[in-house]
């Protein structure tokens, strides 16, 4: 149906020309699920652009073949494109609420696409929009016509967007990345969509993702792309357990799986034998009936709504809970960043909740709560390089200077695994992994007692979490630390925690030990959330 | 899909990261190349220009009254036989003090103004907005003529009404930079490592507004410039003899009706080239801080 | 009826705004009135006036009173649309101001018109084609129109127009004096001939106002083709483009119906900045071509230090421009169908 060979792609930039595919060839059976997984940069949304011939300003496709159901896409016009796009191919993208027009009715918006390929006529138009949204199970079909995509949740505005895709019966759906953003359970639902219109319609469909799991799930043969080549294709078990290429195997060992150890991310040469961290059952941090109401616009907005519970000294407790539920307030309650509205924070003993966050950057506890900011981009100042970085709560709290200073930045290099010459260069110079470096070395400076790391590898790549994870984990046991570690992602939480907080809505709805949260849920959202969870096949090979 | 990983280069990457930028720029946009060196000459006259000029630019000659540009007189002269050229280039000196001085003050204002309320919120920002919000609900050019002819007809007033008039667009550009970072990770991340709000305001978050600043103040010093010409053109400020290019154009405009245009048209060349100089410099700045936001 | 109609509610609260920006406005205009450095009589008794006369002036205006009573009684001649008697024309400053405003704005909308209908499909050519002869036009147009003083392009125009090429009539005023004022129903020359079917009249008035129409068109359109430019730019590369293109609509559509409707959003937003230039180069353009607008009246009374006419020149200037920039906003509310609702 599709067959593509020796395709290229290649951008016109200021730096030069920089090749995004570099000649890759495969076939797309009718009826197929084919599954791209790369990381970022690996040029597999440039493919399904370059196929789509929406590639953006500067983009060219340089050599190779690309043929639809007969049609040349590479040397098809402009005109005959346009017919193909949205009747025959048509694709859905992440980040969907972006995806849709702000200022249009999504009604028109999908009438705009049925009139194109004149399939409605300006009387039957309507109806037909709304039997394209009861198409995508949108409930209440005509009353959402006349909704703006701003009046909609991310994943109402994702089946939008698979109305506009699917109105015009295509043959072919390419989604790239369609639930990047989106909650897990918001994910499966969508991804479970998809599935079942593309197998109720017979269509073919290529899935564009980062994540190995979700691609395994859903796919019928998965295709692993590295620097605009393809290093292995293959169907998803046999990937899964017996990966012939280096970089495959790296990826399917940083995909975290039920049952394994948190050194089975790593690849196998890299695994070190784990050094076992210590709890004390004393409290180190004991918090009570934590309260946080916001004024909002149309009434308060209840963030946290009283939460309790207890950390250890030397435990790591996981924060887990999908956007909106209240974790990242904790968190910044916790590090005293925020005030809470009301109820006690034990630290030592001793209640923080009452001093001020403007105050207690004076306070000697400062240097002993420290945290791990989400995107480590964010989290360093443009203007500092990672030395200025690292020497800031040197200086600041530590109040040290000189030889003493220099010699503890570089020793802090050194314990986060950051070269030494690396140290001079700003965060636009490093990559994502050593910009994580870079943030974990300033939490530590001070030899915290207590880290909160706030979702540190959200916004990485899976092979690169992998090593930043067992990064922390060998951080805990040399520095004899306690985490509050905040993800959505229970499986990663799993490999780290000894104990887990599951929180809905700003209250905890389930607690316990990690494995026992994970093996027997008690509350349903706990069972929705594990069950919406891309589950990928099990390895042959056991981990170390 | 743009995350390139970052090139390898030696501990001093940075300075030479910027310098190469800095040449690629130029070298793509002959243009900013060109209003770099316009933007020296200019400098050149303001600094040196009385000392150069081959005339007394206050001198009349009475016998030579509107002469047409020749060799003698590049420019032609006036109505009572001052040297046009002289006096253009002597301008030069005044009419960019009075916009730098007017620039520099209101850029001072408006950031302190602009990073308080932009960092701490609450009723600060309430009571500036509402401030900012009354300068700019007058057309900003009448506000200055009203502001002029209220404190008096002089140099120093016209610098503060340029001043109080550009005000308004620094405290927002600052309020707005300061405000998209207020809770960026890097600002807590200070916090956390023992920096108080002032510090983190100061050194952390306010150099990183510095740029788009930049770009600011050189696109603000042309328009600086024009509001200073025009309010001399109306008779405000600025009183003759003294040369001034928004005199001299006034002056000039009577004598165009009859042809002598050379006495209207040179010192308004001049302003304009001032003026463009000063935009095409911040329309390069622009694209040394930020090739993206190019337009 | 508020808590369901956001929208209604939202074009309620935006007039409400305009209160305080009111108030802020008066307040400014009695403090450059009232609160000058030196003795305000002598400024406004004006510059020929002897001791009884100031002394005269002073009580007149209430100055021997206190500040804040002193502004109690601004704002309540305010209101009786009293801003003072102009000391060259004799007249009340409000009539004079109202005799002239229709020249004026005449002027000012002719070239606001002009600008957009040149900038606004300027900046979309350029946007679309980038790197082309549009596209470098575009942007010289924007940098040389941003750095023409409004008073200098008025003088080169009359040279080359009126004495060198001779095509355009002497610069002054609105009409020459062969033809007879249209009669007075809106006061704009354009409308009133038109009105009354005196296509002669019209065509003179039309003459005339060309070339200053023209000079403020041409410092105008600047700030309006860059911005265009600019937020074309920025609605081609979003996300919702490719949606668009990637579900096949035709290049018109994208380009039209999906990415110009979200640039004009920002165009819309820009429109008050513009007005705000073009009615202080308004100014000087009315002394440049001697239009007998609120502008040159205002050049006028500073020669002859006529305080209280230019105080209530910038006054009404001020008035004015509130109102535009409330309308500006309500069509901003037409037009983003997110106004008055919470973004999620």
């Amino acid at each position: 149906m599709l067959n593509v060979r020796n395709l290229a792609v290649s951008f016109q930039t200021r730096r030069g020309q920089v090749d995004a595919v570099r000649g890759i060839s495969f076939d797309l059976a009718k009826g197929e699920i084919l599954g791209i997984v790369g990381e970022s940069g690996s040029g597999k949304s440039v493919t399904s652009y370059a196929l789509m011939r929406i590639l953006d300003a500067g983009g060219v496709i340089r050599a190779g073949e690309a043929s639809y159901s007969g049609t040349d896409l590479r040397r098809a016009s402009e005109r005959n494109m346009r017919d193909i796009r949205g009747r025959e191919i048509s694709m859905i993208f992440q980040n969907p609420r972006a995806a849709l027009n702000p200022i249009r009715k999504v009604g028109h918006q999908i009438e705009d696409v049925l009139r194109q390929h004149g399939r409605a006529t300006r009387q039957d138009a309507r109806t037909k929009a709304i039997a394209a949204l009861e198409a995508v199970r949108i409930k209440d079909a005509a009353a959402r016509y006349d909704a703006y995509p701003f009046e909609l949740s991310g994943g109402m505005c994702q089946r939008i967007v698979c109305a506009i895709a699917l109105a015009c019966d295509p043959k072919l759906l390419i989604a790239d990345e369609p639930t990047t953003g989106l909650d897990i359970t918001t994910q499966k639902a969508v991804m479970d969509l998809v599935r079942d219109l593309i197998r109720d319609r017979g269509m073919s469909s290529i899935l564009i993702t980062h994540d190995l799991g979700l691609a395994a799930q859903y796919c019928d043969r998965i295709m692993v792309m590295k620097d605009g080549q393809i290093v292995e294709q293959g169907d998803p078990v046999q990937i899964f357990s017996d990966p012939q290429h280096a970089y495959s195997r790296k990826l399917v060992d940083a995909t975290p799986r039920e049952g394994e150890s948190i050194r089975s991310l790593l690849p196998p040469e890299e695994r070190k034998a784990l050094i076992p961290h210590k709890v004390h059952p004393r409290p180190l941090l004991e918090v009570t009936d934590l309260v946080k109401t916001y004024q909002g616009k149309s009434g308060p907005v209840h963030a946290v709504r009283g939460i309790s519970f207890r950390i250890d000294q030397g435990q790591s407790v996981g924060l887990v809970g999908e956007s909106g539920c209240g974790k990242s307030t904790t968190s910044e309650i916790l590090v005293r960043l925020l005030d809470p509205t009301s109820g006690t924070i034990l630290f030592d003993g001793q209640d923080i909740a009452g001093i001020p966050a403007q105050r207690f950057v004076k306070d000697p506890r400062r240097a002993d709560i420290q945290m791990v900011f989400q995107d480590a981009t964010d989290s360093l100042n443009p203007r500092h390089s990672a030395r200025q970085t690292i020497a800031e709560p040197l200086r600041r709290l530590g109040g040290m200077g000189g030889s003493a200073l220099a010699a503890r930045i570089e020793e802090l290099a050194a314990l986060v695994g950051l070269p030494l010459p690396l140290l001079d260069r700003f965060p636009h110079q490093l990559s994502g992994g050593q910009k994580a470096r870079v943030g974990i070395a300033r939490a530590v400076a001070l030899n915290p007692r207590f880290l909160i790391l706030d979702e540190p590898t959200a916004a990485l790549d899976v092979s690169i979490q992998a090593v930043v994870l067992n990064l922390l984990v060998d951080l805990r046991a040399k520095l004899g630390l306690s985490y509050l570690f905040v993800s959505h992602d229970l499986h990663v939480v799993r490999l780290l925690c000894d104990h887990v907080l599951v929180m809905k809505d700003g209250a905890i709805v389930e607690e316990g030990p990690a494995h026992r949260v994970m093996s027997e849920p008690t509350h349903p959202y706990t069972r929705e959330l594990l069950a919406a969870a891309p589950k990928p096949p099990a390895r042959r090979i056991a981990a170390a | 899909m743009t995350d390139m990983p970052a090139p390898a280069k030696s501990a001093n990457a940075r300075q030479s990261g910027s310098f190469e930028h800095l040449v690629y720029v130029l070298r793509a946009n002959p243009v900013t190349l060109l209003a770099f060196g316009l933007f020296a000459f200019l400098i050149f006259c303001a600094l040196f220009g009385p000392s150069v000029v081959p005339y007394d630019p206050l001198e009349t000659n009475a016998a030579k009254a509107l002469q047409p540009p020749s060799m003698e007189h590049w420019f032609g002269t006036d109505q009572i036989g001052r040297d046009v050229f002289s006096r253009v280039i002597v301008a030069t000196r005044l009419d960019l003090s009075i916009s730098v001085a007017a620039v520099a003050l209101s850029f001072v204002v408006g950031s302190i103004l602009g990073a308080i309320a932009g960092y701490w919120g609450g009723w600060l920002d309430i009571i500036l907005n509402r401030f900012l919000d009354t300068i700019m609900a007058f057309p900003l050019f009448v506000l200055a003529m009203g502001i002029v002819a209220a404190l008096g007809n002089t140099i120093e007033n016209i610098i503060y009404a340029t001043a109080i008039i550009n005000m308004p667009f620094y405290a927002r550009l600052v309020r707005a930079e300061v405000n998209i970072r207020r809770d960026a990770g890097f600002a807590r991340a200070a916090k956390l490592s023992g920096n108080s709000d002032l510090r983190v305001l100061a050194l952390h978050i306010f150099p990183n507004a510095l740029p788009p600043m930049m770009v600011q103040v050189s696109l603000n010093l042309g328009w600086a410039i024009l509001n200073a010409a025009g309010l001399s053109f109306i008779g405000l400020g600025v009183r003759p003899p003294t040369p001034e290019w928004g005199i001299m154009v006034a002056e000039g405009a009577n004598f165009i009706v009859s042809g002598e245009w050379w006495l209207a048209v040179f010192p308004g060349l001049w302003l304009m080239i001032a003026v463009f100089t000063f935009n095409l410099l911040g329309d390069g700045l622009r694209d040394i801080v930020d090739p993206r936001k190019r337009t | 009826m508020l808590r369901t109609h956001p929208r209604l509610r939202a074009v309620l609260l935006r007039c409400a705004q305009a209160i305080p920006v009111v108030v802020g406005v008066v307040v400014i205009s009695f403090v450059l009135t009232r609160a000058l450095p030196g003795d305000p009589a002598v400024y406004f008794a004006g510059v020929m006036a002897d001791e009884a006369s100031i002394q005269e002036t002073r009580v007149a205006m209430g100055l021997d009173k206190p500040l804040p009573q002193q502004f109690l009684i601004y704002v309540g001649e305010l209101m009786r649309g009293d801003l003072g008697q102009s000391l060259t024309s004799g007249r009340a400053v409000a009539t004079d101001l109202a005799n002239r405003l229709p020249a004026s704005l005449e002027l000012t909308l002719t070239a606001l018109l002009l600008a957009c209908a040149i900038a606004i499909p300027l900046g979309v050519l350029a946007a679309t084609r980038p790197g082309t002869w549009v596209d470098h036009l575009c942007r010289v147009i924007v940098t040389a129109g941003v750095s023409l003083p409004t008073f200098f392009t008025g003088i080169v125009l009359i040279y080359v127009f009126y004495y060198l090429l001779g095509i355009a009539p002497s610069p002054l005023g609105r009409l020459d004096f062969i033809y007879l004022e249209p009669e007075h129903v809106t006061g704009f020359y354009l409308i009133d001939a038109a009105i009354a079917g005196d296509w002669e009249t019209w065509w003179g008035a039309a003459k005339q106002l060309i070339l200053p129409a023209g000079t403020l068109a041409l410092f105008t359109l600047a700030p309006v083709a860059r911005m265009t430019r600019a937020a074309m730019l920025t609605a081609l590369s979003s996300d919702f483009i490719r949606t668009a293109r990637a579900a096949g609509l035709s290049r018109s559509r994208v380009l039209y119906g999906y990415a110009f409707r979200n640039a004009l959003l920002p165009v819309v937003t820009t429109l008050g900045m513009v007005f705000s230039f073009a009615l202080g180069a308004n100014v000087l353009v009315e002394k440049v071509f001697a239009w007998p607008g609120i502008g040159s009246y205002a050049v006028e009374a500073l020669v002859v230090s006529d305080y209280a006419a230019v105080q209530g020149f910038v006054l009404a200037m001020a008035l004015l421009f509130v109102l535009l920039n409330l309308v500006i906003d309500l069509l901003y509310t037409a037009i983003d169908p997110r106004i008055g609702f919470d973004s999620k």
